[in-house]
């Protein structure tokens, strides 16, 4: 074999392990459930394969998994708005700010490594009936009993954007940071007031970052199965609680396949469009 | 004027970000015996509990195990393909990145399921190995991302004048590249370690009965109530993934100035 060949071949072998990885516990389950969705379930012993649009006709047709499905969306529509209108000041604080920016950045990117189910729970000790809130509020007087604040869909959102900020944060932080700030001087030296040239100038170039914070703050929402589980009331399941019945409780493993691919394909609708006008780039440096 | 109200602003999103953490540390040392408010008193004793929990204990064990072995994989992996990325010309880069960066961009919850599915279909039942595949699928492309950015900064130029010199390909890596790239490398594994720690969503899904990791312990000792316990080991796991790598930095740093300086 020629130097050439072996040149050639050398980034495919470093590539190997790593592709065969993604290959073999991604990309081939996937598609596993593509073909799992069209078989039937059993009443006992093991599921008939086979091409049944049972599971599918269920998933897309029946009212209870719509009506979840749409408020899932709508739950992490809110909670990313939250995040933009929380993290955006922040981020250009901590990009502006003349004074250590790296320290700040990091200040709030510490709960990020913190565990997220601690971070979930503390919520209950701040707003459960025997919390941090209502012992203040019955400790100034302004109630006697304490106020059931928690279990339903605000504190669902309130963990969500807890959890999620950090996200939005990075992301704006990046592009805010890449802006030149001579724009904004060029701007006011042109008569603009401060705010005319932010939202002329700034808000425009740093719209990239926060599309990419949005998109990973929405995605991530939407996929989300414990905060509803411990923050929301009964009627507050979002869809990964239905995948999650259906396939650990019911033992459904095909209507649980079609319900999984469901929320891959509306979620990847968004990341399709999403890499159709931003790229992939992107997102790429938020995460690294 | 209007940059003081985003400072006011910015401070009370850190006050949103850390009052609940503060609250869970300050109520782990609480002497109340309900563990809330208002607190009658400082006590260590629920880390006294927390250390007599068995099951605590074990949850502990089984989520470093986990998260080391990991974080292992994870690291090799994804340095390997970092390098091919980063160092030579391959056709269809962009399919490649997008391929390895995919688990990021899956929901968690739909990978768990289709990973459970496939290798239950291969007779791989939840176990150990499960939990171990899963969780390196979805670490790996942080890894990849963290890697790549520290290689990009590393010069060709000095592996280069190592190879010029007569050193094969492998003596260059492992004595130019390698050696530069050990923050990358470890900043990767700490990553991955991490991130296998914290999870909880696909583990739910892959864990065989019996085994506990420690978030899936938090998680069913909260379906009774909330307990003082709790917050201490809520408190022992901030000092871990905050407390130690600060140290870190801040022994790295101080070496650092002293024989810089």
């Amino acid at each position: 074999m020629s130097i050439e060949q072996r040149e050639a071949r050398q980034p495919w072998i470093l590539l190997t392990p790593a592709l065969t990885a993604i290959g073999l516990l991604l990309i081939v389950p996937l598609v596993f459930i593509v073909v799992y969705s069209f078989w039937l379930k059993s009443a006992a012993g093991a599921d008939t394969p086979g091409f049944f649009l049972d599971n599918w006709q269920e998933t897309l047709t029946d009212p209870f998994y719509r009506d979840i499905l749409l408020n899932t969306l709508k739950i992490a529509a809110i909670t990313t708005v939250a995040c933009a209108l929380l993290g955006y000041p922040a981020a250009y604080f901590i990009a502006r700010s003349r004074g250590n920016k790296m320290v700040l950045l990091v200040l709030l990117m510490l709960p990020f490594w913190i565990s997220y189910i601690i971070r979930t729970m503390s919520w209950i000790n701040i707003l459960g009936v025997s919390g941090a809130l209502n012992s203040a509020l019955i400790w100034l007087g302004l109630i006697n009993e304490p106020i059931q604040m928690l279990y339903n869909e605000t504190t669902v959102i309130l963990g969500l954007t807890h959890f999620l900020l950090p996200f939005m944060v990075l992301n704006v932080f990046v592009s805010l940071d890449g802006i030149d700030t001579n724009l904004e001087d060029a701007a006011s030296s042109l008569g603009a007031t401060r705010w005319q040239g932010f939202l002329q100038v700034t808000l425009p170039l740093s719209l990239p970052g926060l599309a990419a914070g949005g998109l990973l703050c929405f995605v991530l929402a939407a996929g989300t199965y414990i905060t509803p589980v411990i923050l929301g009331g009964p009627r507050d399941a979002m869809f990964a609680n239905l995948v999650y019945e259906a396939i650990i409780r019911q033992l459904n493993w095909p209507l649980g396949s079609a319900l999984s691919l469901l929320l891959l394909a509306v979620l990847g609708v968004l990341v399709l469009i999403y890499n159709r006008y931003l790229g992939m780039a992107q997102l790429a440096k938020g995460l690294g | 004027m209007g940059w003081r109200l985003i400072r006011t602003y910015t401070i009370l999103v850190y006050l949103f970000m850390f009052l609940p953490i503060a609250v869970v540390v300050l109520l782990s040392f609480n002497a109340n015996q309900f563990g809330s408010f208002p607190m009658t008193g400082l006590s260590t004793r629920w880390f006294e509990v927390l250390w007599n929990n068995g099951a605590i204990m074990r949850a502990f064990r089984t989520s470093i195990v986990l998260g080391l072995m990991t974080a292992v994989i994870s690291t090799v992996l994804g340095v390997l393909a970092s390098l091919a990325l980063v160092r030579y010309k391959i056709p269809g880069r962009n399919l490649i990145t997008t391929l390895l960066i995919a688990p990021i961009l899956v929901p968690e919850v739909v990978l768990a399921v289709a990973l459970l599915l496939f290798l239950n279909f291969l007779d791989i039942g939840k176990s150990f190995t499960l939990l171990l595949a899963g969780h390196v699928i979805f670490t790996l492309p942080f890894v990849i991302l963290v890697v790549q950015a520290r290689l990009v900064s590393i010069k060709r130029d000095v592996e280069e004048a190592a190879l010029s010199l007569g050193a094969s390909p492998m003596q260059t890596f492992f004595a130019i590249t390698l050696p530069l790239l050990m923050p990358a490398v470890a900043a990767g594994g700490l990553f991955a370690f991490t991130i296998s720690f914290d999870d909880i969503t696909g583990t739910l899904f892959w864990k065989p009965g019996g085994i506990e990791t420690v978030p899936t312990q938090i998680f069913s000792m909260l379906r009774n109530s909330i307990s003082p316990e709790i917050n201490a080991l809520g408190t022992v796991m901030i000092v871990l993934t905050v407390g130690l790598p600060l140290i870190g930095a801040a022994i790295a740093r101080s070496l650092a100035t002293r024989s810089g300086g």
